[in-house]
């Protein structure tokens, strides 16, 4: 087994996921295939081989520090589930 | 048994551009909510993330001030966590390969030096803000605010080097007032432009394992993180002493109760799973670039202090006052520049200017008497033309409404007098009306001297020159 069901309910806590009993099953079953199956890559000799980050061989993309228009608070909470006057509402945050 | 407190900190620099980190949004403080967003703050889908060229430079500042080496290629990473202010699910930082590595900053405490290692400085975005409303109708819902999010941030963290809560102090101050002479950061500490995590731990003496660490979590003030750590170590030693264990932990300190408090639940989410992120160019940094950089640099507190005392030959304390913020060591400087002697500056920087400010609840950049103005005054002390005492009056004059001290100095008649004829008239006048006191004198009473000084003051109205006066009373009260 590449993954155990008590990784998998772990990452669902992280993603803060609810997963059925069946569920966790499924996804635990699943991700281990997809893990089998990525893991045919470490039979390649990677030795001094520089990890790859980036796809593309380019460095260096900046932006002057100039302020650019915003787009609006109507525009930002155009899309928003929930608004609380100008703010996005969200269920309580308990600190 | 005896306890060794062990203190790392992470400071958290909000750096002062105009626009945020990845998008051209102004990070303006104090803006209506979500007013300053766009896509990339938003954490809109397909929006991609620009980096500020300005926040490199600032983060190469940083570095060059604090002795770190700068890294020819660091990466950014996202670090992935889920909180409602946080709209994309994970942070824009720096893992693996931060900017600056390996720096050190020296601080003093009871006269004792000390060295702190700098372990990192890494660039990151900010997340925003919750508000938790009393809005009728909105039940327990929280709103969020994202101007602050994105917003350019510096995170500096420390080698668990401090041993006191009072070192951990010395740090902060010390490399607070290094970022404000950068100007990298306005280090508004109640704004939140300059916050500490820190990470205490206690171990026995003499031991060299360190002991679990808690996490206390985002105290923004000097007075504050002397408490919290203080509390903290107290805390661990007694939960040892009665057989506990500290466990590692996130934990807040309340300011009203000065204590610190466990943030539980938090912790189980601390795997982060960083990983670089794809959206963002690899940052390769040039020699030349780290070296122009280090040209640009503004003198740091730390040489001006050696050099007020040695070239200038200021002591100790007068160095420290006058360098303790770049803005009051530039208008002292623009006194020299303007001709004053360095001690005679310094004395009335320090006297005068200081507490016209402190009366006035004025910032030094916003004195009324211009760096020029108080230099002429100066140079009219140093030349004998008016008294100490007579200057005092000319500045108060200048603070009020301005002018040049030469100016006020002759509409208001307030030239010093140290034309012996004249004064000689007073001190014969005052002796006439007061031979009582005169015989006293002449009796051995000498103390009645600074009876007959204090009249010649008062009725040349502070204008006699206290030495001639001196040198004239003893001469005739004598005789």
């Amino acid at each position: 087994m590449k993954i155990t069901r008590q990784q998998v309910e772990n990452v669902a806590v992280l993603a803060r996921l609810e997963l059925s009993a069946a569920e966790t099953e499924t996804f635990t079953g699943q991700m281990d295939a997809i893990l089998a199956y990525v893991d045919k890559l470490n039979e390649l000799d990677t030795t001094g081989i520089v990890p790859t980050s980036h796809a593309v061989p380019m460095e260096n993309a900046f932006r002057a520090d100039e302020v650019r228009p915003s787009i609006g608070v109507e525009n930002a909470l155009a899309n928003a589930p929930g608004r609380m006057e100008e703010f996005f509402r969200v269920p309580k945050v308990i600190e | 048994m005896k306890y060794q407190p062990v203190i790392g900190l992470e400071v958290h620099v909000q750096l002062a551009t105009d626009t945020k980190i990845f998008c051209g949004c102004s990070t303006k403080f104090g803006a209506s909510p979500n007013s300053q967003t766009c896509p990339v703050c938003l954490g809109l889908p397909g929006a991609l993330p620009v980096l500020n060229k300005k926040v490199v430079e600032y983060a190469i500042k940083a570095g060059l001030a604090t002795d770190c080496a700068i890294a020819p290629r660091s990466v950014f990473a996202r670090k992935n966590y889920f909180y409602p202010d946080l709209p994309k699910g994970y942070q824009i930082s720096q893992y693996e390969l931060p900017i600056c590595e390996h720096g050190h900053l020296d601080i003093e405490v009871d006269g004792v030096g000390k060295r702190i290692g700098i372990t990192r400085i890494h660039m990151e975005e900010d997340a925003g803000k919750l508000v938790h409303a009393d809005t009728p109708g909105t039940g327990d819902d929280s709103g969020v605010d994202l101007n602050r999010a994105c917003t350019p941030l510096l995170e500096i963290v420390s080698e668990p080097d401090l041993r006191s809560a009072d070192e951990a102090v010395a740090y902060l101050k010390k490399l607070h007032q290094i970022v404000v002479y950068l100007g990298i950061t306005d280090g508004n500490m109640e704004e939140g432009s300059f916050r500490c995590d820190a990470n205490v731990s206690v171990m026995p003496v003499g031991s060299d394992t360190f002991g679990t660490r808690a996490e206390i979590k985002n105290v923004n003030s000097f007075k504050f993180v002397k408490q919290a750590i203080e509390y903290e170590i107290e805390r661990q030693i007694e939960l040892i002493e009665e057989g506990g264990k500290v466990v590692q932990e996130t934990r807040l300190f309340d300011p009203n109760n000065g204590e610190t408090r466990s943030m539980r639940g938090k912790e189980e989410a601390h795997d982060y799973r960083y990983f670089p992120d794809p959206d963002l160019v690899p940052l390769v940094i040039s020699d030349d670039w780290v070296e122009d950089t280090r040209l640009g640099l503004p003198e740091l507190p730390a040489v001006k202090l050696a050099r007020y005392q040695d070239e200038l030959g200021l002591p100790l304390y007068d160095a420290e006052v006058l360098t303790a913020t770049r803005e009051l060591a530039e208008y002292y400087e623009a006194c020299l520049a303007a001709g004053a002697p360095a001690k005679l500056a310094a004395n009335w920087v320090m006297g005068e200017v200081t507490r016209g400010l402190n009366d006035a609840g004025l910032a030094i950049t916003a004195c009324p008497v211009a760096p020029g103005q108080l230099a002429s005054l100066i140079a009219l002390i140093d030349k004998g033309t008016i008294s100490n005492k007579i200057a005092k009056t000319v500045f108060d004059e200048m603070w009020q409404n301005g002018g040049e001290p030469a100016e006020i100095v002759e509409k208001k008649g307030l030239v010093q007098v140290s034309d012996t004829g004249e004064i000689e008239k007073i001190i014969d006048e005052i002796m006439a009306a007061n031979m009582g006191q005169v015989e006293e004198y002449r009796g051995g009473k000498e103390k009645v001297f600074g009876f007959f000084v204090g009249q010649v003051m008062r009725a040349s109205k502070g204008k006699a020159n206290p030495a001639v006066v001196n040198d004239l009373l003893v001469a005739k009260l004598k005789r």
